[in-house]
C-alpha cells in the first residue's frame, strides 16, 4: 500500500495507525546540510509534452498583455481542478464542461466588441479599410497575422490564417462591416483551443540524432507562463522564430530579460495563490454571530495582504523564502487594521507595518488569510491547521481519516470551560486517531491564539490556552515557535522547489527527475533560499526544456508530435 | 413530402426582418396516447435530474418498516406524504466496495453514480445524469444544469475524471444564465431571428474545422480532453442553432422574475431559501425547455450546513455530537436529516407547481434523490438512502418502498437509465456489476 516514499515524491505521512515518518524524519536528516550536494545540472531526464488549459489569471493576463488590462472580461471561470495539490497540476488533466466553452464565449464575444468597438479600434487595429463597402482582405490579415500569434502562441498556419480571413469576410458581408468582420474573426481566435489550452509540440532535435526537443514555440511558451504567468511577448516570439531559444545564450538573454521584468510578479503571485488553496476562499463561509469581523471584504484584503507580504518579501526585496514564516512586517488596510489591533494611518490603500513582538504573529503562517481558510465556519480547528502546514509547505500528505473509524468516545462539540486540546485530547490518545493527529494537531496547537476567523484571543471559553507544540520531534511554544520550527525545517525548501518546478511543467515529478530536483534544492540553498533566483535556475536549465517520448507516438503534420502527460497518482 | 425546412425558411428571411410565425401542426408529432401533448402541440419532454443531500439518514426515522404500498409513513419522510403515489422508496442498496479504499463522503456518492467505487475523485465512468442527458438532452439549450444551494461550486456531474459540471451558486447568477442574454420568450408574439447568430454559427465552424488533425496529433488522455471540448463546444452550436428557431409556445408560461439579492452561504435557513428560489427557476426553465437534465446538490456530501450561531455543521455533529442514550441516535445530526427532507419536499412542490399538459411538470420529471452515505458518523456506504420521485412521463412506477436487501445500488441506476432509454443491459464493475433491472421500478 504505502508508496516509495523518496525525497522528492514525499508521499504519505501516515497510514491510519501510528506507522510513519519514517520517510519525513530520514528525508530532514539526510538534506540537513543541502549545499554540500551537487551543484551542477544533472543530464536532462525528459519528460512528456503536455496540455495545458489557462488558468483564470492566465487568462485574464494573456487578454491583458495582449490587448489592454482594461478590456473587460464579461464570462465566469469555472474553479481550477486540483490535482497533488496543486491546480497548475490539474490544468494538465481537467476537462472543458460546456458551462466553461459557454463563459468562454461570453468573454470572447466582450473581448472582441471592445478590441473592435469605434472608440478603441484606432488603438488595436494595425490598419484602416480601404473601403467602406468591399472587404479589404489585406488589413484583415493583418489584424489576424498581429493577434494570432499572440493568441497562439506561435504563429499561424497558412490555411488557419486563410480561415480567419474568410470569417471575416463572410462576417462582413452578413453584417455589413469590416470592424465587425474583425470582431467575429477574433471571436474565433479567443474560443479555439490553440488559445485555451497550451498544446506542446516537439520537432526533431538537429543536434541530436533520433531525439526529440520542445519546438521553439512550446518552449518559449514554457517559459513565459512560469517567469510571467502570460503570454510570449512580441520580444520572445521573434526570438523563439529566430532560433535563438536553441541556443544557450540566447535562452538565457530572454530569461534575464524577464525575470528583470515587472511581470515575474505576476507568476510569483499566481504560484503562491494556487501553493496556498486561496481558491477555497470562493466557499468559506464563517458564521457572521459568531465572527462578526469577518466580511467577505475581510477575506478578499486579507488574501491580498499574504500575497502583498510574499511578493514585497520574495520579488521586490530578494528576501529569505524561510523568512516568510518568520518575518513581523506586513501590508494592512485600514479596515484590516482593526481586525489586526494595528493601528493604520493611510485611510486608503496599503502601509507596511510591523506587528508588535507580543502579538503571537509570526509571518504568513498567522495571516487571517491561512488562519481562517484552514478552520471551521464557527471555531478555529488545530487539525485543519496542522494538516494544512504539512500538506502546503512541507509537502506531506496526510490521509482522511479512516472511514469505519469509531467516534463514540470522542466529544468534540464545543462546551463551555473547553479549549480545542482539551476537546482533542481523544484523537492523540485512541491509538487508532493518534498516527495522523500526532502530526497535525502539535502543530495547531501553537496557533491556537487565534480563533476560526484568524483573530487573536488570549483565552477559549474564559480557558488560559496552552499554546505548547511540536515538529518533526522539535519543541516549542506558539506561532513564533511554529514560525522558526518551519523556518529551520529542511523539508520547508525542498518542498517548495517541488512545488515550483511542478508548477512550472504542469505535471507531478518523475522519478528520474530526482537528481534535478536535488540540483535545485542545492542552488536553492546556496543562493541564499532566493525564488527568483531559484525560477531562473530552473528557467535556465536543461531539464525544464526536455521532453522523451516513445518512438511509436504517432506524428502529426510536418513531423510534429504532441503528447499527454502520464495520469497523477490520485491513490 | 417536400417542404421547405423551418431552417431554411427562416434563413430566408433573417436578415433582421420580423419573422411572426407560428410553427405548423404536424400530424407525425401526435403521440398514440395523446397525452405527452401540450396544448400547443408540441411533445412533452421527460426530464431527468438528480438531488442529493449530504451525511445520510436516521435510519428509524427513514426506513418504513414494511414493504409494499402499504408502509406507514416514516416521521422524517411526512414532509413528503402529499408525494407518496408518486415516490418510491429505496432503502438497502449498498455501494459494493470491493476492497476500494473508501473515502468518507465521496467514495459511496460517486460510486452510486458511476457504478465504479473508486477511492477518491478520479471516477473511472461518467455519472449517470451525463449518461441518461446524453440520450435525452438533445434539442435543449442547456446540455444540464448544475445547482448548489450552499455555496459549494462543485457538483457530482462528472463527464469523467477531472471533467466537472460546475454549479451555479448564486438565484442571481442562475437567472442571468437561463433567462437573461440569449433567452428566448417562447411565447413572445413575434420572433426576431438575430443575423448575428448566423455569423456565430460560422466562427464555431472555422474554430472546430481543423479537429481531426488537432486530435490526430494528441495522446490518448490529451485526445479524450480534447473530445470533451468539442462536446462542450456542440452545446454552444447547439444554443445557437436553437436561436435561429422560432421557439415551440408554452402554455402557462410567463419569463420569471430576477430574484433579489440573497446572502449566499451555508447557513441552514439561507440555505433554504436559496434553494427554493433556486428550484423555483430550474423549474421554468425546465418548463420552457431550456434543459432537460440537472443536478442540484441540496447540501454538499460532507454537509457544510449550520445553525446560525453554532459553532457546529451538520458534518462535524455527526462524528461529535454524543449519542442521545434516550432517543438512540444524535439528536442535532437527526434535526439535519430532517430538514432535509423539508427541502426536499420543496424542491418536489416546485416541479409539481407548474401546469403543463393535462399534469403538471412533475408527472414528466424522474428525479433521483439520495445521499452519500447511510450512517455519516461511521462514513457507510451499505443502505445508502434513495428515492425516485414523479412521473417520468409513465416510464416508472412509483408509490411504494422497496428494499433492496444488499443488493448492489448499481441496480437503481440501472433501472434509471432503462427507464430513460438508455441502451444498457448491465452497468457497474465487480461487485456492482449488474443486469438485474428494478422490475416493479420500470413501467
Amino acid at each position: 500500500m504505502m508508496k516509495h516514499i523518496s525525497k522528492f515524491r514525499f508521499g504519505t505521512v501516515c497510514a491510519g495507525l501510528a506507522l510513519a515518518l519514517a520517510g519525513g524524519i530520514s528525508l530532514a536528516q539526510q538534506s540537513a546540510e543541502p549545499a554540500k550536494a551537487a551543484v551542477v545540472e544533472p543530464a536532462p531526464a525528459g519528460g512528456p509534452l503536455v496540455m495545458r488549459r489557462l488558468t483564470e489569471s492566465q487568462y485574464r493576463a494573456t487578454i491583458a498583455d495582449v490587448f489592454a488590462p482594461d478590456v473587460p472580461i464579461a464570462g465566469r471561470f469555472e474553479r481550477g481542478l486540483r490535482e497533488e495539490g496543486l491546480i497548475a497540476v490539474g490544468t494538465s488533466h481537467g476537462g472543458m464542461s460546456a458551462f466553461s466553452i459557454e463563459q468562454y464565449d461570453t468573454s470572447a464575444r466582450g473581448i472582441a466588441a471592445d478590441v473592435t468597438s469605434e472608440k478603441r479600434r484606432a488603438q488595436f487595429v494595425p490598419c484602416q479599410p480601404k473601403s467602406a463597402t468591399v472587404f479589404d482582405k489585406a488589413c484583415a490579415t493583418a489584424f489576424i497575422d498581429k493577434y494570432g500569434p499572440q493568441l497562439f502562441r506561435r504563429p499561424l498556419a497558412r490555411d488557419e490564417q486563410a480561415r480567419f480571413v474568410e470569417v471575416a469576410r463572410l462576417a462582413q458581408q452578413r453584417l455589413g462591416g469590416f470592424y465587425q468582420g474583425l470582431e467575429y474573426t477574433l471571436i474565433g481566435m479567443l474560443d479555439s483551443p490553440h488559445f485555451l489550452l497550451r498544446i506542446e509540440r516537439a520537432e526533431r532535435d538537429p543536434q541530436h540524432a533520433g531525439q526529440q526537443r520542445l519546438d521553439a514555440w512550446s518552449k518559449a511558451t514554457r517559459l513565459s507562463y512560469f517567469l510571467t504567468n502570460s503570454a510570449p511577448d512580441t520580444e520572445l516570439l521573434r526570438a523563439a522564430g529566430q532560433g535563438e531559444l536553441d541556443t544557450d545564450q540566447g535562452m538565457a538573454r530572454q530569461v534575464d530579460r524577464l525575470i528583470a521584468s515587472p511581470r515575474v510578479e505576476g507568476a510569483v503571485r499566481s504560484f503562491f495563490w494556487d501553493m496556498l488553496y486561496f481558491d477555497g476562499f470562493s466557499d468559506l463561509f464563517k458564521d457572521p454571530t459568531i465572527y462578526p469581523a469577518y466580511t467577505v471584504a475581510a477575506a478578499r484584503d486579507a488574501q491580498e495582504q499574504t500575497l502583498k507580504t510574499i511578493v514585497a518579501h520574495l520579488v521586490t526585496d530578494r528576501g529569505d523564502y524561510r523568512e516568510l514564516f518568520t518575518t513581523r512586517t506586513s501590508y494592512l488596510t485600514r479596515p484590516l487594521g482593526i481586525i489586526y489591533r494595528v493601528p493604520v494611518a493611510e485611510r486608503n490603500g496599503w502601509e507596511k507595518v510591523e506587528f508588535p513582538v507580543d502579538s503571537q504573529r509570526s509571518g504568513i503562517l498567522t495571516d487571517l488569510s491561512t488562519l481562517a481558510l484552514h478552520s471551521h465556519p464557527g471555531r478555529s480547528s488545530p487539525t485543519l491547521r496542522g494538516k494544512s502546514v504539512r500538506e502546503v509547505f512541507m509537502c506531506a500528505k496526510v490521509p482522511d481519516p479512516p472511514a469505519n473509524v469509531n467516534f463514540t468516545a470522542l466529544d468534540a462539540v464545543s462546551k463551555p470551560n473547553s479549549t480545542a486540546r482539551t476537546r482533542l485530547a481523544e484523537h492523540n490518545e485512541n491509538p487508532v486517531c493518534a498516527g495522523c493527529h500526532k502530526l497535525t494537531d502539535p502543530i495547531g496547537f501553537t496557533l491556537e491564539s487565534f480563533d476560526g476567523a484568524g483573530i487573536f484571543r488570549a483565552k477559549e471559553n474564559g480557558v488560559d490556552l496552552d499554546l505548547s507544540g511540536s515538529l518533526d520531534g522539535v519543541k516549542f511554544t506558539g506561532a513564533p515557535g511554529l514560525g522558526k520550527a518551519l523556518h529551520d525545517n529542511p523539508s520547508v525548501p525542498m518542498c517548495l522547489t517541488n512545488k515550483l518546478y511542478r508548477s512550472a511543467v504542469g505535471r507531478d515529478v518523475a522519478t528520474t527527475e530526482e537528481p534535478f530536483l536535488e540540483y535545485l534544492t542545492a542552488s536553492f540553498a546556496q543562493n541564499g533560499f532566493r525564488v527568483i533566483d531559484l525560477m531562473r535556475t530552473i528557467a535556465l536549465s536543461k531539464t525544464f526544456y526536455s521532453v522523451t517520448m516513445p518512438e511509436s507516438k504517432p506524428v502529426g503534420p510536418a513531423g510534429q508530435t504532441a503528447s499527454a502527460a502520464p495520469k497523477g497518482d490520485h491513490s | 413530402m417536400t417542404f421547405l425546412s423551418r431552417r431554411t425558411m427562416l434563413r430566408g428571411a433573417v436578415n433582421g426582418a420580423a419573422v411572426g410565425m407560428a410553427l405548423p401542426f404536424l400530424d407525425i408529432f401526435l403521440d398514440v396516447n395523446g397525452e405527452a401533448l401540450a396544448a400547443t402541440g408540441t411533445r412533452l419532454p421527460v426530464r431527468f435530474g438528480t438531488w442529493i443531500w449530504g451525511c445520510g439518514f436516521i435510519p428509524e426515522r427513514w426506513i418504513p418498516t414494511t414493504e409494499g404500498a402499504d408502509y406507514v409513513m416514516p416521521v422524517d419522510l411526512e414532509p413528503m406524504a402529499a408525494y407518496r403515489k408518486q415516490m418510491t422508496i429505496l432503502s438497502g442498496y449498498d455501494v459494493k466496495l470491493d476492497g476500494v479504499a473508501n473515502k468518507p463522503h465521496v467514495t459511496g456518492n460517486l460510486g452510486l453514480r458511476t457504478g465504479i467505487p473508486v477511492p477518491g475523485e478520479t471516477v473511472k465512468a461518467p455519472t449517470i445524469d451525463v449518461l441518461i442527458g446524453d440520450q435525452i438532452g438533445q434539442g435543449s439549450r442547456f446540455r444540464s444544469i448544475e445547482l448548489s444551494s450552499s455555496g459549494i461550486e462543485r457538483s457530482y456531474s462528472y463527464r469523467g475524471a477531472g471533467s466537472i459540471n460546475p454549479s451555479e451558486t448564486s438565484p442571481i447568477a442562475l437567472y442571468q444564465r437561463i433567462f437573461g442574454e440569449g433567452f428566448q420568450d417562447p411565447n413572445a408574439a413575434s420572433f426576431t431571428p438575430d443575423p448575428k447568430t448566423m455569423v456565430r454559427q460560422s466562427v464555431l465552424s472555422a474554430v472546430t474545422e481543423d479537429r481531426q488533425r488537432l486530435l490526430k496529433g494528441l495522446g490518448t488522455a490529451d485526445r479524450q480532453r480534447m473530445d470533451q471540448y468539442f462536446t462542450s463546444v456542440r452545446q454552444l452550436e447547439q444554443q445557437l442553432a436553437l436561436q435561429l428557431e422560432a421557439p415551440a409556445k408554452v402554455e402557462n408560461f410567463t419569463v420569471p422574475t430576477a430574484p433579489g439579492k440573497t446572502v449566499v452561504d451555508s447557513e441552514i435557513e439561507h440555505v433554504m431559501a436559496n434553494h427554493k428560489i433556486m428550484a423555483g427557476l430550474l423549474a421554468q426553465a425546465l418548463a420552457c425547455n431550456q434543459t432537460k437534465v440537472f443536478n442540484m446538490l441540496f447540501s454538499d456530501t460532507a454537509s457544510n450546513l449550520r445553525r446560525s450561531a453554532s459553532s457546529d455543521t451538520h458534518h462535524t455533529l455527526t462524528h461529535e455530537e454524543p449519542l442521545n442514550a434516550k432517543l438512540g441516535y444524535q439528536e442535532q445530526v437527526a434535526w439535519f436529516a430532517a430538514k432535509s427532507m423539508v427541502a426536499c419536499r420543496e424542491f418536489v412542490d416546485a416541479l409539481a407547481a407548474v401546469k403543463e399538459g393535462p399534469g403538471t411538470l412533475l408527472d414528466n420529471t424522474l428525479l433521483f434523490a439520495h445521499s452519500d452515505c447511510s450512517i455519516a458518523k461511521s462514513h457507510a456506504v451499505e443502505g445508502i438512502p434513495m428515492m425516485v420521485i414523479g412521473g417520468a412521463g409513465g416510464k416508472v412506477r412509483t408509490g411504494f418502498h422497496k428494499a433492496g436487501r444488499a443488493d448492489a445500488a448499481t441496480r437503481v441506476g440501472l433501472s434509471l437509465q432503462q427507464a430513460m432509454g438508455v441502451q444498457v443491459e448491465k452497468w457497474g464493475t465487480g461487485a456492482m456489476d449488474t443486469n438485474r433491472t428494478i422490475t416493479e421500478l420500470v413501467a
